[in-house]
């Protein structure tokens, strides 16, 4: 994925700290040296190429509800079906395969503990597999908007 | 005007008391998809839930300085500009340690997250995960090494988890139905 020198200091500018004011985009536009339209169609485009997952407020989780990192050891030849079950369930927000016997890693979140667990429950019975169960004890680090190296990148 | 019937997790949703808390709800489950890329997204959110955009915009200030909304900008899709080799390094440390080498290596500039989540016996002896995303695996291992080397973890426990498919990643839904 190639991006242009105005994509990339975008990415760069606002990767937090977003204008909260009537006209947002056309503050970043001025930053940037672009039109209004430009900044908007870019962000558009951007979140096409599935270079952005979307321009928006990240909740903390432990104000805005319950989350929980859990895994399961899916059968290799099944790990797809169980992936896309996962997908399916209320509230699964990520989901990656990882090369370990826990092979399906996912996070879901709800709007309280309860509800959640209910939601796991429901999920573990659902794929008949033993569920670890991950919750967050202390974060240390928890903000996934690092500085892009964009001279290490393919 | 009756309000929703709440938990005591979402008090925060009432502290801007002029406003009405369904519109405050609404605009929650509505920023979880983002904000819209129109000239005037605040507006356009206002519309959306029954608020002005004055009072969407002040409601997301507050959001902001409460600690509710942690970061507000581009979330990244790190796996499509080029970081593909994604790893999860999980340790099992001493109770008593977690805390101080959490903090150090949240502190290492390419360790990108860093947490601490129970042991799960027998299966899981792992307390400490941190993960780092490189663009090669060699890159990743090498960070590795130099991590293990700084700080002492010759001894320590620890299995690296490479990401390898992405099935679903957005943004989490706390008030939507999902």
């Amino acid at each position: 994925m190639i991006l242009d020198a105005t994509d990339r200091q975008l990415i760069n500018l606002y990767q937090r700290e977003l204008p909260v004011c009537e006209r947002p985009y056309e503050e970043m536009s001025r930053q940037l040296g672009i039109g209004e339209e430009d900044v908007i169609e870019r962000l558009q485009s951007l979140q096409e190429q599935q270079v952005l997952s979307r321009v928006g407020p990240v909740f903390e989780h432990s104000k805005a509800g319950a989350s929980l990192l859990a895994a399961v050891a899916a059968p290799d030849d099944q790990i797809d079906l169980v992936a896309a079950q996962i997908n399916c369930a209320p509230g699964v927000n990520h989901n990656y395969a990882r090369e370990h016997t826990y092979n399906l890693w996912f996070v879901m979140t709800a709007a309280d503990e309860d509800t959640l667990q209910e939601r796991l429950d429901e999920l573990e019975h659902q794929l008949a597999l033993p569920m670890l169960r991950l919750p967050m004890i202390e974060g240390y680090h928890i903000d996934l908007s690092f500085d892009i190296d964009w001279e290490a990148l393919p | 005007m009756t309000l929703p019937a709440v938990s005591t997790r979402n008090d925060y949703l009432f502290t801007t008391e002029a406003i009405s808390a369904w519109g405050l709800l609404r605009l929650r489950e509505q920023l979880e998809d983002g904000l819209p890329l129109t000239p005037r997204p605040y507006q356009t959110l206002a519309e959306r839930v029954g608020l002005t955009e004055q009072e969407v915009m002040s409601a997301i200030s507050q959001w902001q300085q409460q600690g509710l909304i942690k970061r507000l900008g581009l979330v990244v899709k790190h796996r499509t500009l080029g970081y593909q080799a994604n790893a999860m390094v999980v340790w099992n440390v001493p109770d008593h340690r977690v805390c101080e080498l959490g903090k150090a290596l949240a502190a290492v500039p390419f360790v990108t997250l860093c947490y601490q989540r129970p042991r799960r016996l027998p299966d899981w002896p792992y307390n400490l995960f941190c993960m780092i995303h490189g663009v090669t695996r060699e890159r990743v291992l090498q960070q590795l090494a130099s991590l293990i080397e700084d700080h002492q973890l010759q001894e320590t426990t620890h299995a690296v988890l490479f990401s390898s498919k992405a099935y679903l990643q957005r943004g989490g839904r706390y008030v939507s139905h999902c």
